[in-house]
């Protein structure tokens, strides 16, 4: 069914992240102008005032670490026709989600000192701002429509994903990995020169820009559907890691996603 | 003025246009404020502690994370106090590299502040996006500018947002030497749009209110200060190590915002671009001098709206100081150097100016070089204190002087001025007038 969007309205709203994504948005200056004509933005708290009731495309930021948040999250997926993930962190939890590997105790008291967290969080008044849960991807407390992926988004992606919608169609991106774009782009693979990798097991699209950067890719945008863990990580074992290594690289960006199986030798 | 217009409440909750989220909720009762709290509401990230188990090398890539629009800050910082820990060096190339790439992040910082988030206040629209009807030229001067520092980023550190060619010691792939010159030429050439820029902001009419309070930043012999130095107080007049940032920062933590606060020798203490224009005014480069003389700022300035201009000012600075960087690269050209080191344990602070203030990192090594312990004072964390005391300070005035939306408008463009970017911390701003 063709269903043909005039003017829809879109809206952008962060949880727990770095607002990169939302800042890689805005720094679409090429098409702002372009964008600006084709949509009509009706909430974007990072650089509008205004709020409003309804739209058709929530865009979401950052993950979900309290539950007032993830209330605020029901909330936009109430008033949305379509959700997006922006960026790592919603889509998998990113390097937030290495989180996990403590209790929201344990990290709070890190942070603030045990005695300052036991007042606060006995605070009558502010505690909900205190009681952290576990970090969670967006799928994990709604129904996502749409991941854009990376740390932060890639802008071409977002553009192809407003685009389609705009024309009523679904957007879909290629299940390949980063290796495939560093063929692409003739980039000298990393492990010719010693260097370790993630880009074999990591959903490409970003043009593999870390490896173009001079350094390696560390599977920022998620872990491909079928992913070989196993082999990969043999590979890894050939090339020298331990195998608590290996466990602490998956872990660098990939904790919302490795299992405790994909990972067996951290301590 | 009957009881129902002197007792109310102003609720700004999620306050927009600034980076994080946060509140401020003042009551009034008969004309007069009772009762004022900024709260910081946004989640904890955990940073510092999730910063555990990792190796050297991967801390200053990882918490670039902590903040999209200061990730090099935050980056630098980190590979300073790491590179402190394992007492390792930075050649002078690097050095000016990273002079350039932090520079090139306060320029984007500052104009995306200054145009997208400051500007429509002082237009009277609730977004940049009017503007772009009613004022096309400015929004395409500010485009155009931002779109320049991004791509001069890109070309230093390898991609806008979290680049990733530059680590510890120095860089895994220099930039381009054409590409380089190629900024150097768009730079040049840009300039106008930067005089336009100071234009811009002489037109903003300024709130008029004061509040005297300590300015701290860095301070360094033979520049201004922005990638180092040692820490200034403009109350002491004296110059403290880095590594004593403890006994700068003294944070604690209040249950109505989930950013820590600080205070050093008075009950509060502001940091950002007029703290660093009131500190190191006379190394600002000439132009920029002159800029802040067309601005009407005049230092010591302790008018916390003047931020927007101070930071105007820096823009100035920034784009005359890298292109006189850029020409020093281009003369002496780049070399890939040695970047290797040997893990090990140790401890180590480091410190930057982030476009919106001093920051602060500190790191604990162990033997096999993972982290075990981890710190981080970011500028937002140092300012919240001071932005609540001058509210409590100005709310007063306002509420005597202003009808209700007039003050929910100045305590949110005071906080704006401040360029809260409060994800660091935690999130930012809702104004509650209580009734
Ligand atoms: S995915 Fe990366 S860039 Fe986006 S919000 Fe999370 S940390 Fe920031
Ligand atoms: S550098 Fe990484 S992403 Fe590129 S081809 Fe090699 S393994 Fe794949
Ligand atoms: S190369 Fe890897 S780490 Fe870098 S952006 Fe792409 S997926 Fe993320």
């Amino acid at each position: 069914m063709k269903n043909v969007l005039l003017r829809p309205r879109i809206s952008f709203f962060d949880m727990a992240g770095c607002e990169g994504c939302q800042l890689a948005i805005l720094d679409c200056e090429d098409i702002f102008l372009e964008l600006v004509d084709l949509v009509e933005i009706v909430e974007f708290r990072e650089a509008m005032s205004e709020t409003a009731p309804r739209f058709d495309i929530a865009f979401v930021e950052g993950s979900i670490h309290r539950e007032i948040d993830a209330d605020r999250l029901r909330d936009i997926r109430a008033r949305s026709r379509w959700l997006v993930a922006l960026g790592g962190c919603a889509c998998h939890g990113n390097v937030q989600a290495r989180a996990n590997g403590w209790s929201p105790a344990e990290n709070l008291q890190r942070v603030h000192g045990l005695d300052t967290v036991h007042r606060v969080q006995t605070d009558n008044r502010y505690w909900p701002l205190w009681a952290h849960t576990r970090v969670r991807a967006l799928h994990e407390v709604v129904k996502v429509d749409y991941l854009l992926r990376g740390c932060p988004v890639d802008r071409d992606e977002f553009l192809h994903l407003v685009k389609r919608l705009l024309a009523g169609s679904r957007p879909g991106f290629a299940a390949q990995p980063v290796c495939v774009e560093c063929r692409r782009h003739g980039h000298e693979c990393v492990f010719l020169h010693g260097e370790t990798c993630l880009g074999q097991v990591t959903w490409g699209g970003c043009g593999a820009v870390c490896i173009a950067g001079g350094y390696r890719c560390d599977g920022c945008r998620g872990l491909l559907p079928n992913a070989n863990l196993a082999s990969h990580r043999q590979l890894l074992r050939e090339r020298g890691l331990d195998p608590k290594t290996i466990d602490q690289r998956y872990r660098l960006f990939l904790s919302g996603e490795i299992t405790a199986q994909d990972a067996p030798d951290e301590q | 003025m009957n009881s129902k217009d002197s007792t109310y409440s102003i609720i700004l909750d999620h306050v927009t246009r600034i980076e994080g989220h946060g509140s401020v909720r003042v009551s009034v009762r008969d004309g007069r404020v009772e009762e004022l709290t900024l709260a910081i509401v946004e989640a904890q990230r955990f940073f510092e502690s999730f910063t555990r188990g990792m190796l050297a090398h991967e801390i200053p890539w990882i918490v670039g994370r902590i903040c999209g629009i200061c990730c090099v800050a935050h980056q630098m910082a980190a590979s300073k106090a790491v590179e402190a820990a394992l007492g390792l060096e930075v050649s002078r190339q690097s050095r000016l590299l990273r002079r350039l790439l932090n520079e090139s992040q306060i320029l984007q910082s500052h104009l995306l502040h200054v145009y997208f988030l400051a500007v429509p206040d002082y237009v009277g629209v609730p977004s940049v996006l009017p503007l772009a009807r009613t004022h096309p030229d400015v929004v395409r001067r500010a485009l155009r500018l931002k779109h320049l520092a991004n791509e001069f980023t890109a070309v230093i550190g390898g991609r806008a947002l979290h680049p990733m060619a530059n680590t510890l010691r120095g860089w895994r792939r220099l930039p381009d030497l054409d590409a380089l010159a190629d900024i150097r030429r768009r730079l040049r050439a840009a300039l106008p749009d930067f005089e336009a820029t100071v234009d811009i902001a002489r037109s903003l009419k300024i709130p008029d209110f004061e509040r005297q309070t300590e300015y701290v930043s860095l301070r360094h012999p033979d520049e201004y200060a922005l990638y180092d130095g040692q820490v200034y107080s403009s109350d002491t007049g004296e110059l403290t190590p880095v590594s004593d940032y403890r006994h700068i920062t003294n944070e604690f933590t209040v249950p109505w915002s989930t950013a820590k606060w600080a205070r050093w020798h008075r009950e509060s203490y502001m940091v950002g671009a007029l703290a660093r224009v009131n500190n190191n005014f006379d190394q600002l480069h000439p132009a920029a001098r002159e800029a802040a003389e067309t601005l009407g700022l005049e230092v010591p300035c302790h008018n916390p709206y003047m931020n927007n201009l101070a930071q105007v000012v820096e823009i100035v600075h920034c784009a005359h100081n890298s292109l006189a960087m850029l020409d020093q690269v281009l003369d002496q050209g780049l070399e890939q150097e040695d970047i290797s080191y040997t893990p090990g344990p140790g401890q180590g602070v480091g410190a930057v100016e982030a476009p919106r203030g001093l920051l602060f990192h500190a790191y604990r090594l162990d033997d096999s070089g993972r982290c075990t312990e981890a710190d981080a004072v970011i500028p937002t964390s140092q300012n919240v204190n001071n932005i609540e005391r001058d509210m409590k300070a100005f709310a007063p005035r306002m509420v005597a002087s202003m009808p209700r939306d007039q003050v929910r408008l100045h305590l949110e463009m005071l906080l704006r001025a401040y360029d809260p970017c409060i994800s660091c911390s935690v999130h930012m701003l809702e104004v509650e007038f209580v009734q």
